[in-house]
């Protein structure tokens, strides 16, 4: 047959085809056997290119193929919520990667000890972790006669606070992810200078005799924000390996892989960070308000409320 | 040079996406950008004129969730497309072919920040050139490709009044497509360049009236036999 007779003889189910795919894109229901009509297109696709039609022709049906293709395998209103799924996988996930955990963990506690340490042998140390500037700012920030500590300069209150913690901390958790994306090196470079950055900035505080009323406000949040980093950039080192060591697949599909596999622990991950800040904005910063004591043993807690869900949670579904 | 990336669908065709390049997607990122600012500057007007110097925690926060969700949110709930992505004919879709969805568009969005490194998108832009997809390193991983989705504006309906005339000698189908095509993209072409082109043609007879007959009589016009 040729072209205008092909063309001819179709044209109406061309036009009812389109008419379909319009009310489809525009989110109507769809119309009674749309599935047929689109696997006619593909037939009639498939001659036409078969049978050196028209470039014109040829591409109106592709049109017609992909976006009918878009319909039928694309996105459906999603049924239920498919994050909060991936959440509740995520201490079976976690369970999967702990090697990685534990090496990232080591990583991150392993250079924050260290920059402690440092700064406590010698305090001259933290000029080189944040320069003389960054340690003025840190002592003006926990300094104990200050009206909202732990913020810095020119937020006020709970609310700015919680905003500023948001921002900040989930943003770096975010960095730490994906910048393992360049063979691992940007998530270990990350992980280890938030290391060292904490850790020295501690040793400072404790240094400057301000670590009384430092320990009593970090100890609560930093269960979340602390590990919620060493998840982030585990999930960073997790495809920068794949990228790196990609075994008997193409780096490609090793890395696509990885990628949607850390998902679940990236949501928790984010979890953790938003409970942190939340934890951080609404109590640590109460810390004038609540005894002492009390910080220590809700942090405490907090603590082994972390370290046992990371240890023992996820334990019936990681199989 | 072919800039296509090819999809075959459970029907057995093929599907041919025409995949963006680095300008129009550089320049729906400079529209996404500048609609991101106006957003920044419109919220934090609003909520300073609303709470005063409590303003700060809420302004973080819609900062916050626009830097890192704005494609996110767009991508996901309008079919592939951010204002700047729909403004030059762009959408995201997965690697066969179907609108984007949550985890992938999450996945590449979150990578913007390694594609950001070392300053200015170096890596993307460099990760877009050496691709053939021109895929930027969050694309490569969440497994994403920005196409084009209009058409090329060739009619359907083949411009040609010449009488049918059967060619001379036997054609194939590489062959009988090419004269049609000749004759479909003749409008747009000087007259000269139409004319030197048809020359080639020399077992065909060499003019552009020629082809013009040769490709009546493939479309099937009246008055040919088949």
């Amino acid at each position: 047959m040729k072209q205008e007779a092909f063309a001819r003889e179709r044209e109406e189910r061309w036009r009812a085809f389109e008419t379909a795919l319009l009310g489809l894109e525009a989110s109507e229901p769809a119309t009674a056997d749309f599935a047929g009509a689109y696997r006619a297109i593909c037939q009639d696709l498939a001659l036409a290119r078969e049978r050196g039609f028209g470039t014109g022709l040829v591409g109106r049906l592709e049109g017609f193929a992909l976006r009918g293709h878009q319909q039928l395998y694309g996105a459906r209103p999603q049924k239920g919520l498919r994050w909060l799924e991936g959440l509740l996988a995520f201490p079976a996930a976690l369970r999967r990667e702990w090697k990685l955990l534990a090496a990232t963990a080591l990583l991150f506690y392993g250079t924050g000890a260290a920059s402690y340490v440092a700064v406590r042998i010698d305090p001259d140390v933290v000029y080189s972790v944040v320069g003389a500037e960054g340690a003025n700012n840190i002592e003006q920030m926990y300094d104990p006669e200050a009206s909202h500590m732990g913020t810095p300069r020119g937020t006020s209150g709970d609310l700015a606070a919680f905003g500023h913690y948001i921002s900040n901390n989930v943003s770096i958790g975010f960095r730490c992810f994906a910048s393992g994306i360049l063979f691992g090196l940007g998530s270990i470079f990350l992980v280890g200078f938030n290391g060292v950055l904490l850790g020295g900035v501690a040793g400072h505080i404790v240094n400057v005799g301000y670590g009384e009323t430092f320990w009593p406000f970090v100890i609560g949040h930093g269960a979340f924000e602390l590990n919620a980093i060493v998840v982030c950039g585990m999930c960073g080192l997790r495809i920068g390996l794949a990228v790196t060591v990609p075994g008997r697949r193409k780096r490609g599909d090793a890395l696509r892989t990885a990628a949607r596999g850390v998902l679940p622990l990236l949501y928790g991950g984010t979890a953790m960070l938003v409970i942190a800040a939340v934890i951080e904005a609404f109590w640590s910063s109460n810390h004038d308000v609540w005894p002492t004591p009390l910080l220590y043993a809700v942090g405490a807690g907090l603590w082994i409320f972390v370290l046992a869900s990371l240890l023992f949670a996820g334990r019936r579904r990681a199989s | 040079m072919d800039t296509r990336f090819r999809v075959e669908t459970p029907e057995g065709i093929e599907l041919a996406l025409s995949v963006a390049g680095l300008v129009p997607r550089g320049l729906a990122f400079l529209v996404d950008a500048s609609i991101r600012s106006v957003i920044y500057t419109a919220t934090a007007l609003a909520f300073f004129l609303w709470l005063g110097d409590a303003a700060t925690g809420p302004t973080l926060l819609v900062v916050f969730a626009t830097e890192w969700f704005y494609p996110v949110a767009f991508e996901v709930l309008w079919g592939g497309r951010t204002p700047g992505k729909a403004g030059l004919g762009l959408r995201v879709v997965h690697l066969d072919g179907t609108p984007i969805r949550l985890p992938a568009s999450l996945l590449r969005n979150l990578l913007i920040a390694a594609d950001f490194l070392p300053m200015a998108y170096g890596f993307g832009i460099v990760s877009m050139l050496c691709d053939r997809n021109c895929r930027r390193l969050g694309d490569l991983a969440a497994g994403s490709l920005v196409i084009h989705t209009h058409h090329q504006g060739l009619p359907d309906q083949v411009e040609v009044d010449a009488a049918p005339v059967p060619p001379p000698i036997a054609l194939d189908a590489d062959e009988e497509r090419a004269v049609i095509a000749f004759v479909e993209r003749a409008p747009s072409l000087t007259a000269a360049r139409a004319d030197e082109l048809a020359s080639l043609a020399t077992p065909l007879g060499g003019t552009r009236k020629d082809l013009e007959g040769i490709a009546a009589h493939l479309l099937g016009r009246e008055g040919s036999s088949r």
